[in-house]
């Protein structure tokens, strides 16, 4: 009789469980995300590398020339070896290819979905500045300085008033172009106060290099009070 | 005319200047794209020695900088790689190996010569002309139409360069299918014939889509039409998409080719066959062909290319690690049971390997977009595409142009300076852009940056990737110096002085005369350029 309450139980803690880890809603910050898949990227080619270099080092100290008349006495492979020699390896790259991609596409559906509650910057590339305006905060604009608060996913909507930029955060490992005439967006979780670099990584003429700022991530309240304190008179239409 | 008797060859500048003769053909092509080589390689070194200090070192003009990084690019790619493997070896390899007096259109061959001369010399203009192209050899819209530098000069020399290619391709596929010595069936090909096939197949299918870029960017800029103007419903994402589907295969025109004279040297060096012939063939040289037009758009992840692009491109660009490792294979495997002498050809081959395989690992993180993120741009990119592409590939043509220097000049080359030559290059290629790499990746370090006050931590880095690139120049300098020496003062050099079993050195001699051979060889059915088993003793032909 006991087992017969128990499983029906256990069913429904395993129900709760999950329901509310459903609704905790936990977002995912890409940053961890590309370390995470970026280490394991760096094993799988740091294997692959070793692999192949030992054997060639083998081969090339094992069959050196010992006497000027030598030849070498490798033989014609059979067509099945010949077969076995391209289908075994290309299945196991394949297989690699795979893996990779897949696990691509996990971080890649987190760093291309935008959580519901970001907050949203937008971002507008120009010879040779970065222009941020802030919908939330009644439209206060800066000029490479990209302002957050901490603890709230960030989307950034980037277009371009010229020619093509990128905007990159190499800290939040993410850019995306600035494209004329075209919206194209990108987001970061800035979870602690901090700052970091942000700047354009495409090429756009003579000061290119010149066209970077910050991005300032400021705890929540002093954030709310700098948008108090410089939200534009008259309101935010 | 007989030219096979015409024992005395004329070699005055008229002479040189209309030849028809594919091998010197060929060393018009060798002279123009060192040429470019001393110039870009020029330029790297001015722009290595500008990032010595995060703002300004050497240069008070970013323009200035810009311009050098264009001339770099474009000369590197345009002028010296393709045009020194596509041209020169081609040309000079392809009809001695496949057993042909000439290619089978002598009078097209000069013309493309001549067209990539007018496009090194429409290039070289760059230092006279007083607004010079400042739009990196990518070209990217708006910037190269609303820049005030000269982007004509970028895209004439482009289309000179691609109609150059287009004769020169339509002339050795013809001369490979057509033309090749009685017994020379597909299978007995050189791996080098096959991978120059490749390549110039990729070249006639691809160039116009560069041609098609660069135009729609000279329209723009000259006759105001819109093609890449957004606020007049044009597109700078078109032309990026156009200019990447050239651009991308373009990179396997060059990889293929230096893997063949890889082949080629691994091959004699070692002594023995190559490794499952036909797998290497079909497989990797095929596979890369066909393979290769379906990769582009991973240049573009981060762009505004719809995700269903990037998805399937992501698949099909890591797919290119399944031909291009065949072809690593076959390389490994034609070392096992060979007999491997280490002169200096095969030291640059040796070389090769490594650098090839770093560059083919590091490539592995770009065909992945989420990865992407944060390499996009960055010194990662210039890093790894010199390892895969510069490194490998200035490997396999210096050490190639030790390998046929006792065939085209009669001389042997002094082997001390060219191994010092080699072992100071590949220091200097390894300190030089493993640093790179390493600096894009960590730091996020961008690439074409004049200027990197904003990135302190890179800034002893560089410097120590300043001296690696002093290092490959002193290797350069030693290299050319080997050259120069053994066409002053090298010795007269042995017929066939690796014992190859290849048609160019068993069946003509040093240099080879007009008309290749005395006469087309007749290849008995147990022939193969890399029969080395059966005995090292002269053949019937060979003296």
């Amino acid at each position: 009789m006991k087992k017969k309450i128990f499983i029906p139980a256990a069913l429904h803690a395993a129900f709760f469980l999950a329901a509310a880890t459903g609704h905790a809603q936990e977002v995912q910050d890409p940053r961890e995300g590309w370390f995470e898949l970026w280490h394991e990227l760096l094993v799988d080619i740091t294997v692959l590398g070793v692999v192949f270099a030992t054997i060639a080092l083998y081969l090339l100290i094992k069959y050196r020339r010992r006497h000027p008349d030598d030849v070498g006495t490798g033989k014609e492979v059979s067509t099945f070896a010949a077969l076995s020699w391209v289908i075994i390896p290309g299945l196991i790259f394949l297989a690699d290819d795979v893996y990779l991609g897949a696990k691509n596409f996990e971080l890649w559906n987190v760093y291309r979905n935008v959580p519901k509650n970001a907050y949203v910057v937008e971002a507008t590339g120009r010879m040779w500045s970065w222009g941020f305006k802030y919908p939330e905060g009644g439209g206060i604009e800066t000029t490479n300085e990209l302002r957050v608060p901490a603890g709230r996913p960030v989307e950034v909507k980037i277009t371009s008033a010229d020619v093509i930029h990128s905007l990159s955060l190499p800290y939040y490992k993410v850019k995306w172009d600035a494209q004329p005439g075209r919206s194209t967006h990108l987001w970061f979780y800035p979870k602690e106060p901090g700052e970091h670099v942000l700047t354009c990584v495409e090429y756009c003429g003579m000061m290119h290099s010149n066209m970077y700022g910050k991005v300032i991530v400021m705890p929540e309240k002093e954030f709310d009070k700098w948008v108090e304190e410089n939200r534009p008179k008259g309101g935010s239409l | 005319m007989n030219t096979a008797e015409a024992g005395a060859v004329r070699s005055g500048l008229k002479e040189w200047i209309f030849t028809i003769d594919h091998k010197r053909v060929g060393v018009l092509y060798l002279f123009g794209s060192l040429a470019a080589f001393l110039l870009a390689g020029t330029m790297a070194m001015l722009i290595r020695t500008e990032l010595l200090s995060p703002t300004n070192t050497i240069t008070s003009n970013p323009t200035t900088y810009n311009v050098w990084l264009y001339f770099h690019g474009a000369a590197m790619i345009l002028g010296f790689i393709i045009p020194s493997l596509t041209g020169f070896f081609a040309n000079y390899y392809v009809p001695l190996m496949i057993g042909a007096k000439d290619v089978a259109f002598p009078r097209v061959n000069a013309l493309s010569v001549w067209l990539y001369w007018v496009g090194v010399i429409l290039a070289l203009l760059t230092f006279v002309i007083p607004d010079p192209p400042d739009v990196m050899w990518t070209g990217y819209p708006p910037y190269s139409v609303i820049t005030t530098g000269n982007t004509a000069l970028y895209t004439f020399t482009v289309l000179l360069m691609g109609f150059s290619s287009i004769a020169g391709g339509v002339n050795l596929i013809a001369t490979i299918i057509l033309m090749r010595a009685p017994g020379m069936t597909w299978n007995k090909l050189n791996i080098f014939v096959w991978c120059t096939l490749g390549a110039f197949v990729l070249q006639l299918i691809f160039i116009p889509f560069l041609g098609n870029a660069v135009t729609l960017i000279s329209l723009d800029k000259y006759l105001g039409t819109h093609f890449t103007t957004p606020s007049s419903g044009g597109s700078p994402l078109i032309f990026e998409n156009i200019f990447w589907f050239y651009s991308h295969p373009a990179v396997y025109v060059m990889l293929l080719p230096g893997v063949g004279l890889i082949y080629e040297i691994v091959a004699t060096f070692s002594r023995n066959r190559v490794f499952n012939y036909k797998g290497v063939v079909y497989g990797g040289i095929l596979g890369s062909v066909a393979l290769s037009g379906e990769v582009w758009a991973h240049h573009l992840y981060v762009t505004g290319n719809p995700d269903w692009l990037t998805i399937i491109i992501t698949f099909t660009t890591l797919l290119i690690s399944v031909p291009v490792g065949l072809l690593v294979i076959g390389l490994l495997g034609t070392l096992y049971r060979g007999s491997i002498e280490y002169r200096t050809p095969m030291l640059f081959a040796v070389g090769f390997i490594f650098l090839f395989l770093v560059g083919g690992l590091t490539g592995i993180p770009n065909a992945m977009s989420a990865i992407y993120m944060q390499l996009h741009s960055t010194y990662w990119i210039p890093g790894h595409f010199h390892y895969v592409m510069a490194l490998s590939m200035t490997s396999a043509i210096i050490g190639g142009i030790y390998y046929v220097f006792p065939k085209l000049t009669g001389k042997m080359y002094n082997e001390t300076l060219g191994k010092i030559g080699f072992v100071l290059l590949f220091i200097g290629f390894n300190v030089t852009f493993f640093l790179t790499m390493y600096m894009g990746v960590v730091y996020g370090m961008p690439r074409r940056f004049y200027s990197y006050e904003q990135f302190p931590e890179v800034h002893g880095i560089q410097q120590v990737t300043t001296m690696g690139s002093y290092i490959i120049l002193l290797g350069a300098l030693v290299v050319a110096a080997s050259w120069i020496h053994g066409l002053i003062a090298g010795k007269r050099a042995p017929e066939n002085p690796w014992g190859s079993r290849s048609l160019e050195w068993t069946h003509t001699q040093s240099p080879p005369p007009p008309g290749n051979f005395p006469r087309i060889p007749e290849l008995s059915d147990d022939w193969g350029p890399y029969n080395y088993g059966k005995s090292l003793g002269a053949t019937e032909e060979e003296r």
